[in-house]
C-alpha cells in the first residue's frame, strides 16, 4: 500500500493525481509528492525499519510506490564511516563520510532509478529512459537490464570513456548527443512530449525519482543511533539531491523516528567552472544565471540547475553555505580522501571535499560540528581525471634495483 | 515573419493538441505575445504578473536558451523554431 495522497506543485499549490507528470500544468513549477504523515507515523518505527532489507526499500513507508514489486539491484544502506584522519587534517573532531561509491552501478542514482523504475512499471510504463552525464545513465541501463525493460538513455557525446564503458555494457540503447548537458536535457524533455508512455527518469518520473534521495538522510539518521548530523555537505548538480535530504531529515520527525526537531545546516558543493547556485549565494540574490559548464566534474556540469531555486532557499534557511572549488581543489580533495580514508570518489566527490576542506578553513563549520560530507560516486568512472597519478618507479625484476629504491625511500624519510 | 514554435504537452490543451504552430513576430517577446493573441492562456502560463518569464518556464531559440542571447528581445528570423519546454528538476549525473 501506499501513503501518497498527492502530487502537489511546489509554486503555485495545485494538486493532481500521482501519476506520470512532473510539472505544473498551470505555472511549469515542479511536483512534489504528498504523503499522509500521521498515518505513516502510526505504522512505521525503528523496529519495523531494522527488520526491512538492507536496501532503500527498508524505508519503503516513505518511497513513493504502491506495491513490492520493487526494481531493486539492492541500492542503499552504503557504509557510514567515521572519517577519523581526514577529520585531522582538516581539523574537524566528528566528521564523517557517506560513502556511496559503493552502490550497485557505483553511484546514487542507483537510489533513485529504483524508486523512479518502480513507480515507472506501477504506472504501465514500459520504456525507461534518461538524459545523462554518465553516471544516471549507467543506472538506468543496469535496472532496465534486470527489469527486462527496453530502456534509451542519452549522454553528452563528450563523456568520460569509462562512463561510455559502463553504460553500454548492460545492452539497450546508448544515444551520444553532440552537445552538453543542458543540450541533451532540453532534447529529451521535447522527447518525452512525443512519447508518453516512456518513463524518462528525470523528466515525467521525477517526481518519483527525485523521492530516492531522501533515503540519504534516513541512512545517516539510523547509522548515527537515530540522530540528525549538525551539518552535511552536499554535492549540487541540479540541486535535487540537497532539497530532498533536507526533505528526509523533516520527515523523520514529523513520523516519530526522530526524538529532536533536527537542525542540519545543509551546505551545497559546486565546480567554479559550473556553479550558478554558489555564484547566486555568494552574491546574495535571488536569481540563477544559467552558465555553460568548463569542468572535469562532468556529472554536476548543469548550467541550468532548476532545482537551484530551492537548494539555495535551503541553505540560507538552515544557515549552510556554499563552496565553488577550482578543478585543481577537485583533484587534491579527491587524493586527499583515497590517501586518509582510502576511499576513491569521482569528480563530483572532489568537489565534495575540496568544499568541505575550504569551508573548514574559513571556520563555517564549527570543529566539533557532526558532520557529514556525502561521496556520491566512484572514482573508477573518471580515471581520465587523475592521469597524473602512475607508479612511484618501474625497476628491473632484481633484488638489488628494489632495495636500491628502498634504501633510498628510507633515507628520504 | 513567420517562425514555428513548439509547444510541450503541458500546454497542448490550449492549442487543440497540435504540436507545432506558426505565428508572427521579430523578437522572441513578440512571438510569444503573438501566440497568446492567437490561443488564448499562452500569456498568464507563460508570463508572471510583473510581465516577467515564470522562472520555471525555458525559452529556446534554434536549440539555444534565450538567456544565453539577448532574452524576449533576442530578435528571431523566418523560418525559425522557438521551444518552449518546462525546466527540468532532475539530476544529471
Amino acid at each position: 500500500m501506499s501513503y501518497v495522497e498527492c502530487l502537489v506543485c511546489k509554486e503555485c499549490g495545485q494538486t493532481y493525481e500521482a501519476k506520470a507528470l512532473h510539472v505544473c500544468e498551470f505555472c511549469f513549477g515542479p511536483l512534489e509528492v504528498r504523503y499522509n504523515y500521521d498515518a505513516i507515523a502510526a505504522n512505521i518505527s525503528r523496529e519495523s525499519i531494522a527488520n526491512g532489507p538492507l536496501s532503500i526499500w527498508r524505508y519503503r513507508d516513505l518511497l513513493p510506490v504502491e506495491g513490492d514489486q520493487y526494481v531493486s539491484l539492492g541500492a542503499g544502506f552504503t557504509p557510514l564511516v567515521r572519517a577519523e584522519r581526514l577529520g585531522n587534517a582538516l581539523g574537524l573532531s566528528d566528521l564523517w563520510i557517506k560513502n556511496d561509491t559503493l552502490n550497485p552501478t557505483g553511484s546514487f542514482k542507483d537510489r533513485v532509478v529504483s524508486v523512479a523504475l518502480s513507480r515507472a512499471r506501477e504506472l504501465g510504463l514500459k520504456v525507461a529512459a534518461c538524459a545523462s552525464t554518465g553516471n544516471l545513465a549507467n543506472s538506468v541501463a543496469a535496472h532496465a537490464a534486470w527489469a527486462n525493460m527496453e530502456s534509451y538513455v542519452f549522454v553528452p557525446a563528450n563523456l568520460e570513456r569509462a562512463k561510455i564503458t559502463t553504460t553500454a555494457v548492460y545492452g539497450g540503447n546508448l544515444v551520444a548527443i553532440d552537445g552538453n548537458y543542458d543540450d541533451v536535457n532540453r532534447l529529451c524533455a521535447e522527447i518525452a512530449s512525443e512519447e508518453p508512455d516512456w518513463a524518462f527518469v528525470n523528466v515525467n518520473v521525477r517526481t518519483y525519482y527525485g523521492e530516492g534521495s531522501k533515503t540519504l538522510a534516513f541512512e545517516v539518521a539510523e547509522q548515527l543511533g537515530w540522530q540528525a548530523p549538525d551539518h552535511v555537505v552536499v554535492p549540487v548538480a541540479s540541486g535535487s539531491q540537497l532539497t530532498k535530504i533536507h526533505k528526509g531529515f523533516g520527515e523523520l520527525y514529523r513520523v516519530g523516528l526522530l526524538d529532536k526537531e533536527p537542525k542540519v545546516r545543509i551546505s551545497g558543493a559546486q565546480a567554479a567552472g559550473c556553479s550558478p547556485v554558489a555564484t547566486a549565494f555568494a552574491s546574495g540574490v535571488d536569481v540563477i544565471r544559467p552558465v555553460k559548464p568548463d569542468t572535469i566534474a562532468k556529472s554536476l556540469a548543469i548550467g541550468n540547475p532548476a532545482d537551484g531555486y530551492y537548494a539555495l532557499d535551503i541553505v540560507r534557511r538552515t544557515g549552510g553555505s556554499f563552496g565553488s572549488v577550482t578543478d585543481e581543489e577537485v583533484l587534491d580533495g579527491i587524493r586527499l580522501l583515497a590517501q586518509t580514508e582510502g576511499i576513491f570518489a569521482e569528480t563530483a566527490g572532489g568537489v565534495t571535499i575540496a568544499t568541505l576542506a575550504r569551508l573548514a578553513r574559513e571556520g563555517v563549520i564549527g570543529k566539533d560540528e557532526k558532520t557529514v560530507a556525502y561521496v556520491t560516486g566512484n572514482g573508477l568512472k573518471t580515471v581520465e581525471a587523475m592521469s597524473g597519478a602512475g607508479p612511484t618507479i618501474t625497476i628491473d625484476p632484481s633484488l638489488d634495483s628494489f632495495f636500491h629504491f628502498l634504501n633510498a625511500q628510507r633515507s628520504a624519510k | 515573419m513567420s517562425v514555428t514554435v513548439r509547444v510541450p504537452t503541458q500546454l497542448r490543451s490550449l492549442t487543440d493538441g497540435v504540436s507545432e504552430v506558426s505565428v508572427e513576430g521579430s523578437t522572441v517577446g513578440e512571438v510569444l505575445t503573438a501566440l497568446g493573441k492567437s490561443y488564448p492562456g499562452f500569456a498568464e502560463r507563460l508570463f508572471d504578473d510583473g510581465g516577467n518569464l515564470r522562472r520555471f518556464v525555458n525559452v529556446f531559440l534554434a536549440d539555444e536558451d534565450v538567456r544565453f542571447l539577448e532574452g524576449v528581445d533576442t530578435p528571431v528570423s523566418a523560418g525559425q523554431v522557438v521551444s518552449i519546454v518546462p525546466a527540468v528538476a532532475g539530476g544529471a549525473s
